[in-house]
């Protein structure tokens, strides 16, 4: 007995041998792929010639389809490990003829899904990379006491199964033995491999869920790319002029937070109500954000109440709130506008607020139409009202009131 | 601004709770140099780090970010409030999230400013929280009214000594959610500042006790009860 002379150290890939071999390499290929000494291989297809030949048809197909080894490795092969791959190969074609002379094909419906689920076994095998192999083997190993009672009782069945078609060969038709034969032999083998399906399956499931945090990483790492690392850039490059670097710091702060906490943002995944998706509370904080980078002040809406599709009277209150805000920013000379809005069942109060200098209403001048056309006029045609609260070096309050229209509201609900 | 309460005690100990780093210089640096009577006495970047830190150093005021690895600030306050119950929390976020902000009020901390707020502003929070009252952001008290709001379809309250604003309180929320500053609502209201202080109070407690339905879903979203 020799062992192999050249193994190299890892899973070496299934090749045919080109030098060493009897007929054409396939069982040193086999050997060495596998790890075991060439003899066990061949005593293995001479064993499986007796299953109607399926031990030379394994041969010819595997000579057919594995590709030969590329290396010219050089091997010796002892005279007596010649004679012995010579006498195996005789033997395994005389047990097939031998079969099939016998006119026992029935030897195969029990060992042939054996075979099948042997074949199975080995694509799994070659599919599966190192580390599940080791997991695999590993697992293999740990005998414990249910492994013990699950290899049994596959081995029951698989015993079973040939002791039915061997016994009761008496009175059933033969075709009924067989299927209750091949039946108990695929369910015996199983029953023996079940923890290997298992650990398969839930290795599949693991995988698909790394994929799906990978793409969620890479479109978190998108986002921020778009958003964080542009305005940043533009920030260092305009570091001289503090009145734009605020302004896109606080446009970027703002994007941030409604795609991290809006209504549709990354944190929350529950789909938006599309009719309030341009609904008032929606359309203000537009209008605070335009003010905010537009004047570069820093404007913070607070609303309270739910939010209501926009109708004719809560356009004009929006636009009336928006004008509001633009005097602040322009005029106030207050960094900060404070923007509150109460949405209550029966009317809509918005309060836009400022600590700046403050004006006396009455000086001013007539040319100046802001306050009275946009604001008190658009609020007073939709049956609104305002309220101003003004006064040199007191800052500014606009409180605007506009009143829900309750058939209309109706209607829509309804 | 000075408040003449304050000037005559001993420096307010501060202790900043952040995990990052260049954020707690900002506020060290922006908090010592606007104000001479709050001194910061250390900082942490991780939450055992805060408990540990907290423990021996025993400051007046921790100033608490909401948003850190290992349960944020409201993880540091459930294990050092039992333990420490006079030492005074003041969350601090970039978070608008209500459910956040909720949070780590629900957890012990005696109010709740955004990071953006003015080194001048923060202190007077700090003093605020210290002398016993609470601090709201504008926005919290807009969440606040909001929860407590009696909305068509709100849950029933099982209680209503804490399940329900006074319209009183309802009031002060709403100016603070206006902007107004303490004084600016006692002056609107013709209360004195002090029962602002009360009210607000009150609010924080009902805000911290409440079943109310909302209160107790964002709660327990985020594994608080």
């Amino acid at each position: 007995m020799t062992t192999l002379p050249v193994r190299p150290p890892a899973t070496a890939p299934l090749l045919r041998r080109r030098s060493g071999r009897f007929v054409a390499g396939v069982a040193g290929g086999v050997a060495d792929h596998l790890g075991v000494r060439v003899l066990w291989v061949r005593v293995a297809f001479a064993l499986l010639a007796v299953v109607n030949g399926a031990g030379i048809a394994a041969y010819g197909l595997l000579w057919v389809f594995v590709r030969q080894e590329q290396a010219d490795v050089a091997r010796e092969v002892p005279r007596s490990e010649r004679q012995q791959a010579l006498g195996l190969a005789a033997l395994g074609i005389a047990v097939a003829f031998a079969g099939s002379a016998a006119g026992s094909p029935v030897i195969g419906w029990v060992v042939g899904p054996l075979g099948v689920a042997a074949i199975g076994a080995a694509v799994v095998w070659r599919e599966a990379d190192e580390s599940q192999r080791r997991k695999w083997t590993q697992g293999a190993r740990r005998t414990s006491a249910s492994t013990m009672v699950r290899v049994l009782s596959g081995a029951l069945f698989v015993a079973v199964g040939i002791a039915v078609f061997l016994l009761a060969n008496i009175e059933m038709g033969q075709l009924q033995f067989a299927v209750l034969a091949v039946v108990a032999t695929l369910a015996g083998v199983a029953v023996i491999t079940v923890p290997w399906w298992l650990r398969l399956m839930r290795d599949l499931g693991e995988e698909r869920r790394e994929r799906i945090v990978e793409s969620e990483r890479a479109e978190i790492a998108a986002h921020l790319h778009d958003s964080v690392l542009q305005t940043l850039a533009l920030i260092q490059r305009q570091s001289d002029q503090p009145r734009e670097v605020l302004r896109l710091a606080r446009g970027q702060e703002r994007e941030l937070r409604t795609w991290l906490y809006g209504p549709t943002g990354y944190g929350r995944r529950s789909v938006a109500d599309p009719a309030l998706d341009s609904g008032f509370t929606d359309a203000l904080t537009k209008a605070a954000a335009e003010v905010e980078d537009t004047y570069a002040k820093d404007v913070r809406p607070v609303v309270v109440g739910g939010d209501r599709p926009l109708d004719d009277g809560m356009r004009a209150l929006l636009l009336a709130s928006r004008e509001a805000l633009v005097n602040a920013a322009k005029h106030s000379g207050a960094e900060e506008i404070s923007v509150y809005v109460e949405m209550e069942p029966a009317e809509i109060n918005v309060f836009v607020r400022d600590r700046g200098i403050g004006f006396d209403p009455d000086a001013i001048p007539d040319d100046r139409h802001g306050l009275a056309d946009s604001v008190h006029g658009r609020m007073e045609r939709h049956g609104g009202s305002v309220r101003l609260r003004t006064g040199p070096g007191e800052g500014t309050e606009v409180h605007l009131r506009m009143p829900v229209d309750e058939k209309k509201q109706e209607e829509e609900t309804a | 601004m000075s408040t003449p309460e304050t000037s005559d005690q001993a420096p307010t100990t501060v202790f900043l709770v952040d995990d990052h780093g260049l954020f707690r210089s900002g506020v060290r640096a922006e908090l010592e140099r606007a104000v001479p009577d709050v001194t910061v006495v250390g900082e942490a970047g991780s939450v055992d780090e805060a408990v540990a830190a907290i423990r021996h150093l025993r400051p007046d005021v921790v100033l608490l970010d909401v948003h850190m690895p290992d349960g944020g600030g409201a993880e540091v306050l459930r294990r050092i409030r039992p333990e420490l119950p006079d030492v005074v929390f003041l969350a601090l976020s970039v978070s608008d999230a209500a459910e956040d902000v909720i949070a780590v009020i629900r957890a012990g901390a005696r109010g709740y400013v955004t990071k953006t707020i003015s080194g001048r502003e923060l202190a007077d929070a700090v003093r605020r929280v210290r002398s016993g009252d609470a601090v709201f952001s504008p926005r919290l008290a807009g969440f606040v009214l909001d929860v407590f709001s009696d909305r068509p379809g709100a849950a029933p309250h099982t209680d209503p000594e804490l399940d329900m604003l006074t319209p009183r309180e309802r009031d002060v929320l709403r100016l603070l959610a206006r902007g107004y500053a303490y004084k600016e609502i006692a002056g609107e209201l013709f209360i004195s500042v002090k029962t602002v202080e009360t009210h607000v109070s009150s609010v924080l407690r009902k805000t911290q006790m409440s079943n109310r339905y909302e209160l107790s879903r964002w709660a327990s979203d985020r594994r608080l009860v």
